[in-house]
């Protein structure tokens, strides 16, 4: 199945992408042994024109991953009719065991790749680019992550078998069905619906704190702050397959998290999911943003990034808590009598 | 934000600029780009069309066909399997079919042969075709490749030798119109009496069954209990022949495409080398940017508008020309390779149609290496000294 | 001005260094400048007064020694001998404009979009810009030459067009490396009147130039000359109050 012009098109995107985050991270050890910046010599200026390459190949590897994370899913959608048994992605992506995890990574590449760069602009306003050291640690330990991603995606196009027969989302997100997303569909829809603007709600409030009270000593509001964004993705995503999917195709057992994505459904997954992508990035930034603030340098910049940065995850935030309500109003489906 | 958007825009002003400055050396590479993207642009778009109109030639399909098998090879299948179909639970409707191929001396063309069921069960994968109520005996209706090929028009007789060598004299009733011609071109359609005479088969056998399932969510369930009933017959779904389809079009472009791998690995030497072989003019440019206090970061930005602009100019372009190629030229220059060969070459007009996936594909297929080629040379260029046009 | 706006503590530039053409082109310099007033860096060519230039006006770093600049927005003094590249260019907007000595106009485009260049980076809008350039333009008498492209005009008004462009963020320092290299007299007379005239507006003035017609000048106020990479002299110019007998400031 590998001819497949999408599946070829990933496979270069990976490519493309594992070889500017590797050029990146080759550069980066030379700069964790090397970088002297009391030093005025030519091999400081040299590694200091580097620190431009490396970010221009990382923004280049973000954009590659931004536009493959959606043709892998609008393909493995599209690809469905070839396999016994799948009606959209879910079932694509199921037909062997390397196709969920490498969607899984493949978004964990892209926001290790958005706080990376969130990290780089804020240190290149620094005049002693004093988080360099850990930003080039950090890429040196996206490298592995990105090279995991083009593996198991690779593993996964070489073993699609179009007779292997899969199950479909009707029975992968289904309350009777073992596995995460089979718990996650039966999670009872009051419970996840109360986590899902429960957690909103928690993080704008942490994030209007953030943002009128400062990070706090040691920094921890902020700290809280980005890992608050890591659990609200996770009950976003809970949220979506259990109650408000159901809500979308007006049918209390349907939970698909990907069909949402269809024309049928007018395309109103990419209003829930872009919100809620949106918003993580931007909110897993804070943390490290706030942070920067400790480094004399960075003293005036950080709290305008974070600042910033936090407005953005909470404004997303919001905007899918809005998109998700509004779906839950519209709908014809009636779930709490 | 209101800044960076003011700086994006002077200097995407400014790139525009030097490129207007530098027209010859970049109208090169943007036709070689906007060619690469013309060709790999028709091929998704033909292959997609194609597809498509496969596809819809299997929406009046029938849920189930049912061949038996003898041998392994297709043979008739005669009225005792049909009333035990209709007697399955679920079964809307059970028809038999008479369908065959025909090879004709006379031009060396293979036709297809169809008694039209009254236009209620449609026959052997051609169903985008209203063949109407079957033709009187003595009447046929023709696909436009045979008329031509015979040359004959609506009204005039339509000479055939059976197997058996006996003259089949028919007036011709119509002639398919062109837009279904993809499936049509070499059709035959005539009335159940003259099929039979002419391939001297008797009454009671039928090429294969068609069944229609009310329920479609029961097509499986039918099919278990239609086997135990004829365990000499196969089973076709509809569902399987649009997988075999999406397959075998999918496949056909991924290889054309992998093939074409070698000319976008050579446009991306092209790219790297136009980007990394500058002129001194556009060197000396670059310094005094840097001197007059651009930064690094910018300059290298403004390259990268370039680029970008560059690769949106060659994929509208490529993409545009590629889209008259297929829908308006009926892919004149990719037909002999997608499409197969056969005497009865079919004038088809596609249906125009862009799908978001094949243009993502297709955009991370081409852009993606473009870029990629340039951001080395870019870097470069744009990190030389900003005192060198003090030296 | 009580702190010097640029001091030079036994700055030493070596070229391609580490390599086997490695070359010392300025050897233990000790300088600090005012931030007002015109000075000449005078010597023969070879005697590193392009580097030295090149050294202040933060287009590149020092293989040793130390380089402080004080900012011209915030006053502060910051050491910038080993400054990353990025902030010298920031810092080098602000504060510097060049002129260098073949002018370096970008050909093809007009006058008025050559002055406009070194504006672009700073997020001003586009009109902003244009009422500037064309203000810096009539200043210096070549604003009916704003849309012609620049290869079509006249050597004095490429050098004016050069001036403006040099002007256009509005620094307190213009730095010029030979300005005067191929100008005749009457063209080297008005260059020197736009100089007074910037001096007087209260802006430094710092040249290089081995043309006597400039550092005899009575608005320099100060000639440091360079030998073999070496400081070898620094006088007051015929402007400086140290020359009229400490007759008051300028």
């Amino acid at each position: 199945m590998i001819f497949q012009p999408a599946i070829l098109a990933l496979l270069l995107a990976s490519l493309l992408t594992t070889l500017a985050l590797g050029g990146g991270a080759v550069f980066g050890a030379r700069v964790l042994r090397h970088w002297d910046p009391t030093n005025g010599a030519a091999s400081q200026l040299r590694l200091e024109r580097g620190t431009y390459l490396t970010s221009t190949l990382v923004g280049f590897a973000l954009a590659v991953q931004g536009v493959a994370l959606v043709l892998f899913v609008f393909n493995a959608d599209r690809m469905a009719s070839q396999f016994v048994g799948a009606m959209c992605a879910a079932g694509t992506l199921r037909v062997n065991g390397f196709g969920m995890p490498a969607l899984t990574l493949r978004i964990g590449v892209f926001f290790a790749a958005c706080l990376w760069l969130a990290l780089d602009h804020l240190d290149s306003q620094g005049y002693d680019y004093p988080l360099i050291r850990v930003k080039y640690a950090l890429l040196l330990a996206v490298l592995p992550l990105a090279l995991a991603a083009a593996g198991l995606e690779l593993a996964y196009f070489l073993n699609l078998r179009a007779d292997v027969v899969t199950s479909c989302c009707s029975r992968l997100f289904t309350p009777a069905n073992a596995g995460i997303g089979g718990d996650l569909a039966a999670l009872d829809p009051a419970l996840a619906l109360g986590l899902l603007f429960g957690g909103l709600t928690l993080l704008l409030s942490l994030g209007t704190l953030l943002v009128t009270r400062g990070p706090g000593r040691g920094n921890w509001v902020a700290w809280t702050y980005s890992g608050a964004n890591v659990v609200t993705f996770v009950l976003g995503m809970a949220g979506v397959i259990s109650v408000v999917s159901p809500y979308v195709y007006e049918n209390p057992n349907h939970h698909c998290p990907f069909c949402l994505l269809k024309p049928e459904y007018g395309f109103i997954g990419y209003a829930l999911h872009g919100p809620l992508f949106a918003a993580t990035a931007a909110g897993l930034a804070v943390g490290p943003l706030a942070w920067g603030r400790h480094f004399p340098s960075l003293r005036t910049v950080s709290p305008r990034l974070f600042r910033r940065m936090a407005l953005l995850s909470m404004g997303a935030c919001a905007l899918f808590g809005m998109v998700s309500g509004a779906i839950i109003l519209r709908s014809g489906l009636v779930l709490f009598p | 934000m209101i800044r960076w958007f003011r700086v994006q825009v002077l200097m995407i002003d400014y790139t525009l600029a030097s490129m207007a400055r530098r027209k010859a050396r970049n109208l090169g590479l943007l036709l070689v780009y906007a060619a690469i993207l013309f060709v790999l642009a028709s091929v998704t778009l033909f292959t997609g069309a194609l597809r498509e109109e496969a596809v819809r030639a299997l929406v009046g399909a029938p849920e189930v066909t049912v061949q038996r098998m003898v041998m392994g090879r297709h043979a008739l299948i005669d009225r005792d399997g049909l009333e035990a179909l209709r007697a399955i639970r679920g079964v809307q409707w059970a028809e038999g079919r008479l369908w065959g191929y025909f090879y004709d001396t006379a031009n060396g063309a293979n036709y297809t042969m169809i008694v039209p069921s009254g236009g209620i069960v449609p026959s052997g994968g051609r169903e985008a075709v209203a063949y109407g109520a079957p033709p009187e005996p003595g009447f046929v209706r023709i696909g436009g490749g045979v008329a031509r090929s015979r040359g004959v028009a609506p009204g005039d007789w339509l000479f055939l030798l059976n197997p058996q060598g006996r003259l089949f004299k028919l007036r011709v009733e119509a002639v398919f119109p062109s837009a279904s011609e993809l499936v049509s071109a070499d059709l035959v359609v005539l009335s159940e009496a003259d099929f039979r005479a002419f391939h001297t088969l008797p009454e009671g056998v039928f090429t294969d069954l068609a069944l229609g399932v009310r329920n479609p969510r029961e097509i499986t369930t039918i099919v278990e209990k239609a086997a135990l009933v004829l365990p000499d017959c196969r089973f076709i779904t509809r569902r399987d022949i649009l997988r075999t389809y999406d397959a075998l079009f999918d496949w056909r472009e991924g290889i054309l495409l992998a093939l074409m791998g070698g000319a976008i690995l050579a446009f991306m030497i092209l790219a790297w080398d136009k980007a990394s072989g500058q002129s001194p003019e556009e060197r000396r440019e670059i310094g005094i940017l840097k001197a007059i206090g651009w930064e690094t970061g910018e300059v290298i930005r403004a390259r990268l508008w370039e680029s970008a602009l560059v690769s949106l100019f060659a994929f509208l372009a490529g993409y545009l020309l590629a889209y008259l190629h297929v829908f308006f030229f009926s892919a004149g220059l990719l037909r002999p390779v997608l499409q197969g060969w056969a005497v009865l070459y079919p004038e088809i007009h596609l249906t125009p149609r862009i799908d978001g996936a094949r243009v993502l594909t297709l955009f991370l297929l081409t852009v993606g290496p473009y870029v990629a080629a340039t951001l080395v040379p870019i870097w470069r260029a744009a990190v030389v000294d900003p005192d060198t046009v003090m030296r | 001005m009580d702190t010097p706006m640029l001091t030079l503590r036994a700055v030493t530039k070596t070229h391609n260094e580490g390599e086997e053409n490695a070359c010392t082109a300025l050897h233990d310099i000790d300088l600090s400048l005012e931030g007002r007033g015109v000075t000449v860096l005078r010597g023969p060519s070879g005697s590193g007064k392009s580097t030295l230039l090149s050294l202040v006006g933060c287009l590149s770093r020092p293989t040793s020694g130390r380089i402080h600049l004080r900012d011209p927005e915030t006053a502060e003094v910051r050491d910038i001998s080993a400054l990353p590249e990025r902030f010298l260019t920031l810092l080098r907007r602000r504060t510097f404009g060049f002129v260098f000595q073949s002018f370096n106009l970008i050909h093809g485009l007009s006058a008025l979009e050559n002055v406009m260049l070194p504006a672009y980076p700073l997020g001003q809008g586009r009109r902003e810009i244009i009422t500037r350039a064309t203000a810096w333009l009539e200043r210096l008498d070549v604003a009916h030459k704003a849309r012609t492209p620049v290869e079509l005009l006249s050597g004095g008004e490429v050098q004016r067009v050069a001036i403006a462009r040099a002007m256009v963020n509005d620094p307190p320092v213009l730095i010029a490396d030979e300005p005067t290299a191929n100008l005749d007299s009457d063209l080297v007379r008005r260059f020197l009147e736009i100089v007074a005239r910037f001096r007087d507006e209260g802006r430094m003035v710092l040249m290089t130039s081995h043309d006597p017609r400039v550092w005899e000048s009575v608005s320099v106020d100060r000639v440091v000359t360079l030998r073999d990479g070496r400081i070898a002299g620094d006088e007051p110019g015929p402007a400086s109050p140290a020359r009229q007998g400490g007759g008051g400031a300028p």
